[in-house]
């Protein structure tokens, strides 16, 4: 149905010089990014037992052949796209499972790296159809209310299941589990930029003077305040503090870029502190995390031993500039948690600073390459959804990383790419197929519509 | 929204600087505080992560490694523990190291620059050499017959090579097994309290850290003192000793336990342990003379370490006439380690000088490259080799017809001294037995061993006798080992 809607673009070669598609830059990034991977993986087997693991090709083998295959759909259907997205999604693909695979040697014989593999796999193949079938990102801006509608209800479903750690964010059906949450993120995203784009003008314009400060009007604050009731919401009832931190930054972003109002972000901090407050105060489970990040070795202190945030900062602190190579480190001392939340303790401790900040340094380009697919694409539903996938991408790490390292109170999530999750590399692998289509329209010679009013579909659709 | 966006931007690149600067913080800032964290187990976890390099006696280890396949990995094991834990101390996951096991750990786990071929790129690959070798001075059959010697009877033996200052022997009795302290949990903690709560005390190193009152075997440091400073000249000329001898300022006499020392000579004083008559030497040496004798045979010396610490020996500097008397026939606050009175026997038997105590031979990297190498160092000048050669002859008689004939060994010639001290409040305790003594085979250049041996609990019927009885006796066939065996 897509594929439809989208065949009414025009394809024609436009006149005049034609930009690079740089495809080429992209495949010899996407080799590097592969032999990153699997020296990595040689090395892991290298420094563990002297030997090069047997399985290397294979897994070499795999990874290519998923890389060329995502190569080969942005090569068919996105031939402008940004030359980086997919070899950074890559490479931090290939890494989070070199670091799995080299933490299930410590947890024998509870392996995580063939799954995560298998996900990975899916990932690439939502990636691929996701690329292949949409050929236009402005289609989803139609399904604005089915998107927030299935948001909501994948948000609120887990509610009904028991509790893992504390939070209740996980569906377990047998041996199957997986967090809707991540998917929502993007969804939310479909919606808030749909949403935005076609109410922009009436959230800059509206507003109510008091004392200088321009504040929006109590219509329009409606569904801002609905969002914050939802992220709050989220926050009690699965007890999630990390998602609802990160759909109200989301908003709160996205509605600041759209309407460009200090006033919206100053709402949004008092409403989020007030949230913040309220829950960090009443709920023990958010509490503790505070206390945890205020004093991170009371337990040792207290004859306890130390809590898992020391042992994540002494994982960080072990590996120094240079890290103790792969396979050397102990982050497995961090107990639970190892692979998904914490994995960045393993990549800190083994890769060193240096690692650790070529880590950093490679989700900031990420981040920045959403950001310029933004600034490149004409359409305000574009250029919100690149915003927002990117903020997705650029607040998670925050939180993550900030909360593991002692920055931030710690709250649970996935760290994009690298942490075990299937669900987390599914969502990632869409919202990275979506850059890809958004990069593509920024940078190809002729935009693909040239109406701007595209945003009438929604409009309609909340009528 | 173009600005906005920037203005986004902005933002993210803020977040990453905060991560970026808080991460550099984390790792090189504060690192070395967090990796000394005691709670952190990482240093554990490496120091265990390889076997540990061995204690070796006669070029054969007597320790071992391991495996657990625990988190702290590999564990000390001890062959013949309780023979050697004098010597090799314990090595514990939990409670830490001992003597050589503590003295050389370094090495034996493997962090001694001595042993890394490329010190500066060990560090940058973080590698930990293999655990280096450490070869002690110790020789088994020595150790052997001093530990067989006291049969589980509280005291120790220290045995040393006069020409060189090697180790051969040192055993404290009772001994315990440092095996049992290898490991982690529970029982090892029950282990560590019933040694340390045990009333023989079996984890302490009597040879080299306990002291005790040297009685009559301190003699020879006195007669030392009075030859090198002139009181007396000639050993058989009468010493004009009254008998009986008041203690000078008190009417307290001081006993003799054996006849004819009324005016008697130093060399029969030494040769039958005449109290009085060394008392009165000691007295007319003076304290300054006696205190730099003490001081020259290794007494008050509170930094030796062999390379583990040795307790000093106690010589008090400033004492009244009567407690001079005393303190000159090892009583009052006279007190000696095991080894120092070694080193007194060594000092006569090696011509008056004492060499550096040493129980590290060599150290060995894991493929048997030496790495460091020790040898013979001066230590003292306890007296001039005339003084040395005059005391030789009064041991040797103190053997031959004295109270040391229980330690005469065929086909060398072995010099002694007995002693027997009084300790507890007003003697009550039951006195220690010495006896000191060197061994020079006939057909030898050198003397082959000094050594000392202390019982604890003689059963004293005389003194001297004790010590001619109950040490004597251990003191011949650590010295025959010495002599004799490879």
């Amino acid at each position: 149905m897509t594929a439809t809607t989208a065949g009414t673009s025009p394809h024609e070669p436009s006149p005049g010089p034609r930009p690079p598609k740089r495809r080429g830059v992209e495949l010899s990034l996407l080799v590097c990014a592969v032999l990153i991977c699997v020296y990595g993986y040689v090395a892991v087997g290298l420094a563990r037992n002297g030997a090069v693991p047997q399985d290397v090709a294979g897994y070499g083998a795999g990874l290519g052949v998923l890389a060329l295959l995502a190569h080969l759909a942005v090569r068919l259907r996105a031939p402008y796209a940004d030359p980086l997205l997919l070899p950074i999604a890559v490479l931090l693909n290939g890494l989070g499972l070199v670091l799995i695979y080299r933490l299930d040697l410590e947890t024998a014989p509870d392996r995580a790296a063939p799954a995560q593999l298998v996900w990975s796999t899916l990932g690439v193949a939502l990636f691929i159809a996701a690329v292949g079938l949409l050929r236009d990102h402005r289609v989803l801006a139609r399904y604005a209310y089915l998107s927030v509608t299935a948001a909501l209800a994948l948000l609120v479903a887990p509610i009904f299941f028991p509790a893992v750690n504390g939070a209740r964010i996980w569906i377990r059906i047998g041996q199957l589990s997986f967090q809707p949450g991540e998917f929502a993120k993007v969804l939310l995203a479909v919606f808030f930029a749909a949403y935005l784009a076609a109410n922009r003008g009436a959230l800059t314009h509206a507003s109510r003077l008091i004392r200088k400060l321009q504040l929006p009007t109590g219509r329009v604050l409606g569904p801002v305040v609905a969002v914050w009731l939802v992220s709050v919401g989220v926050l009690v009832l699965e007890r999630d503090l990390g998602t609802s931190l990160l759909f109200f930054g989301l908003f709160v972003v996205m509605l600041y870029v759209a309407t460009g109002r200090i006033g919206w972000i100053a709402v949004g901090l008092l409403l989020a502190s007030a949230g913040a407050f309220a829950v960090g105060s009443l709920e023990p489970h958010v509490h503790s995390r505070v206390d945890d990040w205020l004093n991170p070795y009371a337990g040792i202190e207290a004859g306890r031993g130390p809590g898992q945030l020391a042992q994540s900062l002494f994982a960080f602190a072990a590996g120094g500039l240079l890290g103790t190579g792969l396979g050397l480190g102990h982050s497995v001392l961090i107990g639970f948690a190892t692979k998904s939340d914490f994995i960045l303790a393993t990549a800190g401790e083994e890769l060193g600073l240096v690692g650790l900040s070529s880590i950093f340094l490679l989700y900031g380009l990420l981040v920045a390459r959403g950001l310029s697919a933004g600034l490149g694409v004409r359409d305000p539903f574009g250029r919100l959804l690149a915003v927002g996938l990117s903020s997705i991408i650029a607040l998670q790490v925050f939180v993550i990383a900030g909360g593991v390292t002692g920055l931030i109170p710690l709250t649970g999530m996935p760290m994009p790419f690298l942490a075990q999750g299937g669900s987390s590399v599914v969502t990632n692998w869409v919202i990275v197929a979506l850059m890809i289509r958004l990069s593509h329209s920024a940078r190809a010679p002729q935009p693909v519509l040239m109406d701007t009013d595209v945003l009438a579909p929604a409009a309609a659709v909340r009528r | 929204m173009t600005r906005t966006i920037r203005h986004a931007a902005v933002l993210c690149l803020l977040l990453l600087l905060a991560l970026l600067v808080n991460a550099a913080r984390l790792q090189v800032v504060d690192a070395p505080e967090l990796g000394g964290n005691p709670a952190n187990r990482r240093a554990d976890i490496v120091r265990y992560a390889q076997p540990r390099g061995d204690i070796l006696v006669d070029g054969k280890p007597v320790t071992g490694s391991k495996d657990t396949g625990e988190l702290l990995r590999h564990e000390r094991t001890y062959r013949a523990g309780p023979l050697y834990a004098p010597v090799t101390g314990y090595a514990s996951q939990t409670y830490g190291t001992s003597f050589v096991e503590h003295a050389e750990d370094a090495v034996l786990s493997g962090t001694d620059p001595l042993l890394a071929p490329l010190p500066f790129f060990s560090d940058l690959s973080r590698g930990r050499p293999p655990g280096g070798d450490v070869a002690t001075t110790v020789r088994a059959s020595v150790q052997e017959a001093a530990y067989r010697g006291l049969a589980g009877r509280r005291g120790a033996v220290a045995a040393v090579e006069p020409a060189t200052g090697r180790i051969l022997a040192l055993v404290s009795s009772p001994s315990y097994d440092p095996d049992l302290l290898s490991g982690t949990g529970p029982e090892v903690a029950r282990a560590w309290a019933g040694l340390n709560g045990a009333d023989a005390q079996p984890m302490l190193n009597r040879a080299i850290r306990q002291t005790y009152p040297p009685g009559s075997a301190f003699k020879i440091v006195t007669a030392a003192a009075a030859l090198e400073t002139g009181v007396v000249d000639d050993m058989d000329a009468p010493t004009r000793t009254p008998e009986p001898y008041l203690l000078p300022n008190t009417r307290t006499p001081l006993p003799n336990a054996t006849r004819g020392c009324e005016n008697a000579s130093l060399a029969y004083a030494v040769q039958w342990s005449c109290n009085s008559v060394m008392a009165n030497l000691g007295v007319r040496v003076g304290l300054a003379d006696m205190v730099a004798t003490a001081r020259g045979f290794g007494f008050n010396d509170p930094g030796l370490r062999i390379p583990s610490g040795v307790a000093a020996s106690n010589f008090d500097t400033d004492m009244s006439p009567d407690q001079l008397a005393l303190s000159s026939i090892g009583q009052f606050n006279t007190t000696a380690t095991p080894l120092q009175m070694a080193l007194v026997a060594s000092a006569v038997a090696g011509g008056g000088d004492i060499r550096h105590p040493y129980l590290v031979e060599r150290i060995t990297r894991a493929n048997g490259d030496l790495a460091e190498q020790n040898g013979p160092r001066a230590y003292r000048e306890a007296m001039t080799p005339v003084t040395a050669q005059r005391l030789r002859e009064l041991m040797v008689r103190a053997v031959e017809e004295g109270t040391g004939k229980n330690a005469a060994i065929d086909g060398a010639t072995v010099g002694g001294k007995t002693g027997t001290a009084q300790h507890g409040i007003d003697n009550s305790g039951l006195p220690y037995a010495w006896f000191i003594g060197w061994a020079h085979a006939h057909d030898a250049a050198q003397p082959a061993v000094a050594v000392a041996v202390v019982v604890e609990d003689a059963a004293a019927l005389r003194e001297d006798i004790s010590g001619g009885g109950s040490a004597a006796p251990i003191a011949r066939a650590v010295m025959e080992a010495a002599l004799w065996d490879p």
